[in-house]
């Protein structure tokens, strides 16, 4: 039986340049759909990463407690003094705890390729950091100063919006602020914001107070006392979270929205792909009908046909599967986009085509393949022999 | 119209191939029907029937930002301004984060001036509002969410505003319920939950004497940039600069921000429609082909080039057009349960409109080639090749 299968299958993959155009129809037709599915979950991964690399286990955020996200929080000095007491933060040679009093505010800044504004996250940072954000690295320029309006624009932010450069000037609420260098933080959303002096930030946006705490602790470990020590303590409310944790909970939204809307849109494309496999794989049988009734003729059984024309669909499908997923790959893996993250402020992430999602859309080209050419196949199997010859 | 028979026939030839084929141009046109309904209504956010009148004045630097409320004041004295309303966001949820409750403190008599005819309220509803200072109005699709009862005591939290005790979760009791007058505003304000303005000020330990926004309506739409540009004017070089624009340009930038939403649908039905094209090419192609000694004959029986082609271009155009009305029909069925999946986002069938227009373009790409090669059909050829 596998002789007989393996001479079939040969037969009809010969053929297969005869029929280039019937045969084309099958493979752009899944292509167009692997592509449309892995860019838009590549969207989703994409944001997913940026988030979920902000945060190491052993960091945590400490906002006022039922605050959801760092804008709505509101934590005073003496909040940040109690916290820097707290067990558990990685101390230097003099002490003192690392422990970052952010101030997070919303800038308008115009968007490079529509020109219209957009929210950047100004972030007020602490003297304490580079202790605490170790990824922190400048590519151009150099650190900002306290009490002079100086700032830091992440690489990403400076990609996507306008004026972002080392020396360029940005206008921020009445007052010029001067880019003194950009940075990198190892891709994670922090490399959206904007850096500089908490105590500078707050007396420009005329605000007592800080966001939140960062602080990074001596081990993950470390963490429940910690929590335990901050959340028992009478004088706090807050609400202490592991950095990941804190991350993972913005972009759950985003990226499920993105899976839903990819699934959906590319199974309707499905549906469309699939007749459209019917089609060509019906008119492959058809024109192949004399060879098949003269195989059936001289021995040949039902089930190596039908399998042989299951695999030439197979076959046509995993090739629209790879081409689709390396244009997916070929124009959007890296490509930058930013949108609107959970604190009301812009993220830029990269479209992310990972193996998974390769993997994922060749599942899909086969699964696509094997409907369409499972119906074909089995009218060729049933082509009546006397009826086939005689019409030759 | 006296070829439709041999039109039809023709159609029909191979029945699969033609079903085949039309069921994926319905695909391709559900999902066109889709996409651009879904693209119109974040290009076209609806502000109501008579929103063209209503202004949003925010903080320049940012909405996140407040003003003070003595601007009030000067923003009543704008010439063109009818009147003026105030309000906060209070980032209200019931009981769990994903609950999101658009928890709205406004003051009562201002604000019913500004939407004076955007609301329906039972008269007692209204009256018991006023006189209630914790009173709530929730909207009726908001009380059956959640199975709230006119005379329940619900807590709301708020994410951001803290009340003097230190409490984030707000109490209201329910005294009545709203809809809106116009239909299409309805997914908008589907979780909206209004409360008073006086008792969220009072109550609130900080940000006392600010407001979130203003919103104006002017007396003629018309002079809409004019207004906007004196009330922006009066603030200029104060610490608190504001920017005043039409309700519908403030959501459109608002929606903007979110990405380029249109950029990655367009993309997608790109995608769809070079696919489709490629198929239903093929499908015109062979039938044609097969069809070259028929062909031949209806040109020996004296059928001119002209009429020739036409019959080739109007069987793609039935073809084509069959298949949009269908998956245009079929996706204005379903535009419910997307209005469902993407709340307040009001959709038109409006964008289901340039989808005629790509069926007859797509048409005339798949059919004009097709045709021009039975026109160029030689004869005898054709005819000899038969046998």
């Amino acid at each position: 039986m596998f002789k007989q299968l393996a001479a079939v299958t040969w037969m009809n993959l010969q053929t297969l340049p005869q029929r280039f155009g019937a045969s084309s129809v099958i493979v752009i037709g899944i292509a167009g759909v692997v592509a449309v599915l892995v860019s838009v979950l590549a969207m989703g991964v994409g944001f997913q990463h940026t988030l979920a690399d902000s945060g190491r286990a052993d960091r945590v955020i400490i906002l006022r407690g039922g605050s959801d996200v760092e804008l709505n929080s509101n934590l005073t000095r003496e909040d940040i003094d109690v916290i820097a007491s707290a067990p558990g933060l990685v101390k230097d040679s003099l002490g003192k705890p690392a422990l970052s009093n952010e101030l997070v505010t919303v800038a308008n800044v115009p968007k490079i390729d529509t020109g219209t504004d957009a929210n950047v996250t100004l972030r007020g940072v602490g003297a304490k950091l580079l202790t605490v954000r170790p990824e922190i690295h400048l590519v151009s320029g150099r650190m900002f100063q306290p009490a002079v309006r100086e700032l830091i624009a992440g690489a990403g932010a400076a990609r996507q919006f306008r004026g972002l450069t080392a020396g360029s000037i940005l206008r921020l609420r009445n007052a010029d602020w001067t880019v003194t260098g950009v940075f990198t933080s190892d891709g994670d959303v922090h490399e959206s914001e904007l850096l500089a002096d908490v105590d500078t930030v707050a007396s420009a946006i005329e605000r007592t107070g800080y966001s939140s705490a960062i602080g990074l602790l001596e081990s993950a470990a470390a963490f429940d006392a910690f929590k335990d020590a901050l959340t028992t303590d009478p004088r706090l409310k807050v609400d202490v979270q592991r950095e990941p944790d804190y991350y993972a909970a913005q972009s759950k939204d985003l990226s499920k929205t993105l899976k839903v809307v990819g699934t959906t849109v590319a199974a309707i494309m499905a549906i469309g792909a699939m007749f459209g496999a019917l089609n060509s794989m019906y008119s492959a049988v058809a024109t192949r009908s004399l060879e098949i009734a003269t195989l059936r003729a001289i021995g040949f059984g039902g089930v190596p046909i039908v399998i042989s024309v299951l695999i030439e669909a197979l076959l046509l499908s995993l090739l629209g599967g790879l081409l689709g997923a390396a244009l997916a790959w070929v124009f959007f893996n890296g490509h930058s986009v930013s949108t609107l993250g959970g604190a009301f402020a812009q993220v830029v992430f990269k479209l992310t085509v990972t193996r998974t999602l390769i993997v994922t859309g060749i599942v899909w080209a086969c699964i696509i393949g094997l409907l369409g050419g499972f119906f074909p196949a089995v009218r060729a199997a049933r082509i009546p022999v006397a009826e086939a010859l005689r019409a030759a | 119209m006296k070829f439709f028979p041999l039109l039809w026939a023709t159609l029909w030839r191979k029945k699969t191939r033609t079903i085949f084929t039309l069921l994926s141009i319905v695909v391709a046109f559900l999902l066109f029907g889709l996409l651009e309904t879904v693209d119109y209504a974040f290009s076209h956010p609806s502000g109501g029937a008579s929103g063209a009148d209503r202004l949003i004045t925010i903080n320049k630097y940012s909405i996140t930002f407040s003003l003070p409320y003595a601007d009030v004041q000067e923003i009543k004295s704008v010439p063109g301004v009818a009147a003026v309303t105030w309000l906060s966001w209070f980032g209200g949820y019931y009981q769990e984060a994903k609950n999101f409750v658009f928890a709205l403190p406004i003051d009562t008599d201002s604000y019913f001036t500004v939407y004076n005819d955007d609301f329906v309220i039972a008269d007692d509803q209204m009256r018991a509002f006023r006189n209630t200072r914790t009173g709530g109005l929730a909207n009726s699709a908001l009380l059956k969410k959640y199975g709230w009862k006119i005379g329940d005591k619900i807590p709301v939290h708020s994410t951001i505003w803290t009340q003097k005790d230190g409490s984030l979760d707000w109490t209201f009791d329910i005294v009545g319920v709203f809809d809106t007058k116009d239909p299409s505003q309805a997914s908008a304000q589907a979780a909206t939950f209004l409360f008073h303005y006086e008792m969220f000020d009072e109550g609130r330990n900080f940000g006392k004497g600010n407001v979130g926004w203003f919103e104006e309506r002017v007396a003629d739409p018309a002079q809409s940039a004019a207004v906007s540009n004196k009330i922006d004017a009066l603030f200029a070089n104060s610490a608190n600069e504001t920017k005043t624009q039409p309700a519908k340009d403030f959501a459109l930038a608002f929606i903007k921000q979110l990405g380029d939403i249109g950029f990655v649908l367009h993309a997608i039905l790109g995608a769809v429609f070079f696919t489709l094209l490629f198929l239903t090419g093929n499908t015109m192609m062979q039938s044609v082909r097969e069809r070259i000694p028929e062909l031949a004959v209806l040109k020996t029986l004296g059928f001119g080039n002209g009429t020739i082609l036409g019959l080739v271009v109007a069987e793609s155009l039935l073809l084509c057009g069959m298949g949009a009305v269908i998956g245009l029909g079929l996706s204005y069925v379903a535009l419910p349960g997307i209005k469902n999946a993407l709340q307040g986002v009001d959709l038109s069938p409006a964008g289901l409109v340039p989808g005629f227009g790509v069926a007859v373009l797509l048409a005339l790409i798949v059919g004009i080639p097709p045709a021009v090669r039975a026109v160029r059909l030689n004869i005898i050829d054709a005819l000899a090749a038969q046998h």
